[in-house]
């Protein structure tokens, strides 16, 4: 591929990744949000959060199919308990670290 | 200036003071967002290694890191790259895989209300899930501005681009899963989860989502599971406090 080929292909590609992150920023930061959308939006971290995460634990990706008991998810319970004792994010990241290291060593 | 004869502290006072919120504001950031650092470091330096095998130079994965800034959309670039697929349909996939960020945008809006378009334009370029879930655990407790938070978007972006082109350039040196680091980010976003549970209302917002997630993640392929479980759970879990709220 050319330069310029790059050059349309991730230009396409900023934008399309540009639009969405700004557009609704750009509005409704400069709009009074009804209640209902704010505490809808409230709701929204939380339910990203675990959307993300528990395909993460639960799931093959390769196979996409149901796993129970993948180290990740093995290793999320201890450091989440620690998450929740500490509330410190940045002793959980290097326990979660150290324990998947070691489940990796171990199994 | 007549305040030239006044003492020289007067003068300097406010500038020092400008320096040390400036230097406050980028210090406080780099604390938040070295985890997501950490993270993108193995990420990124697969993601170049997987580039540069499908044939593209070091400058096209430093040129894509600047341009687009999306970790699982560069992925899914590369690997449509090495299938030939066409340009569009690489783009198209871009901007169904980053439709997510209309939500992560719309959520940020309730805390950064009324601030100036010029920095809304700047800062929505480095909204991603990391920074998104960082910054949002932030601004909640209250003790964060947007400078801190813009500082935390664009360091976690500079740490992309530098290991996307160090993964093109040197990969194949670095060891795989050293040290648990692949784990970095789920360790992260299982703490910031935790940190989202204020209350019972989001501890079964948190749990909805992460079923219909699993459940739709096994049954529709590509990545709409996210957008799907977030707006199904974030909607039943409103729907529940409205109700909770009427019978007390």
């Amino acid at each position: 591929m050319t330069f310029s080929d790059y050059l349309f292909l991730f230009g396409g590609m900023g934008l399309v990744t540009y639009l969405p992150r700004s557009l609704p920023l750009l509005y409704l930061a400069h709009k009074k949000m009804p209640q209902w959308l704010i505490d809808w939006l409230g709701l929204i971290p939380v339910a990203i959060l675990s959307a993300l995460l528990a395909p993460t634990l639960l799931t093959d990706a390769a196979s996409r199919s149901f796993v129970f008991g993948k180290p990740e998810l093995l290793v999320a319970i201890p450091t989440l308990i620690f998450a929740l004792k500490t509330r410190s994010l940045g002793c959980t990241v290097l326990i979660g670290m150290a324990l998947y290291w070691l489940a990796g060593v171990l199994i | 200036m007549g305040l030239v004869l006044t003492t020289p502290s007067s003068i300097f006072a406010p500038m020092t003071r400008d320096h040390t919120t400036r230097k406050q504001n980028l210090r406080r950031g780099a604390a938040a967002a070295w985890p997501i650092c950490l993270g993108y470091l193995p990420i990124g330096l697969a993601l170049g290694m997987l580039a540069q095998q499908a044939g593209l130079p070091w400058w096209a994965v430093a040129m894509m890191s600047v341009m687009v800034f999306a970790g699982s959309a560069q992925f899914i670039c590369v690997a449509m790259l090495a299938a030939n697929a066409s340009l569009p349909a690489i783009i198209l996939t871009t901007f169904v895989v980053n439709l997510r960020h209309t939500l992560m945008s719309s959520a940020l809006a309730v805390y950064l209300a009324g601030v100036s378009r010029r920095f809304l334009v700047f800062y929505s370029y480095g909204i991603t899930d990391e920074s998104f879930a960082v910054n949002m655990t932030r601004f909640r407790s209250g003790d964060w501005n947007r400078w801190q938070a813009l500082t935390v978007n664009q360091l976690a972006n500079s740490v992309w681009i530098l290991a996307t082109i160090t993964g093109a350039l040197v990969g194949q040196l670095v060891p795989k899963g050293a040290f648990g680091i692949d784990y970095a980010l789920t360790g992260m976003f299982i703490c910031l989860l935790v940190f989202q549970l204020q209350g019972r209302i989001y501890v079964v917002t948190g749990l909805i989502s992460a079923a219909i997630a699993v459940a739709w993640y096994l049954l529709v392929p590509g990545d709409s599971y996210i957008v799907g479980a977030s707006i199904c759970a974030a909607t039943l879990g409103y729907l529940l406090k409205r109700r909770y709220r009427r019978q007390k």
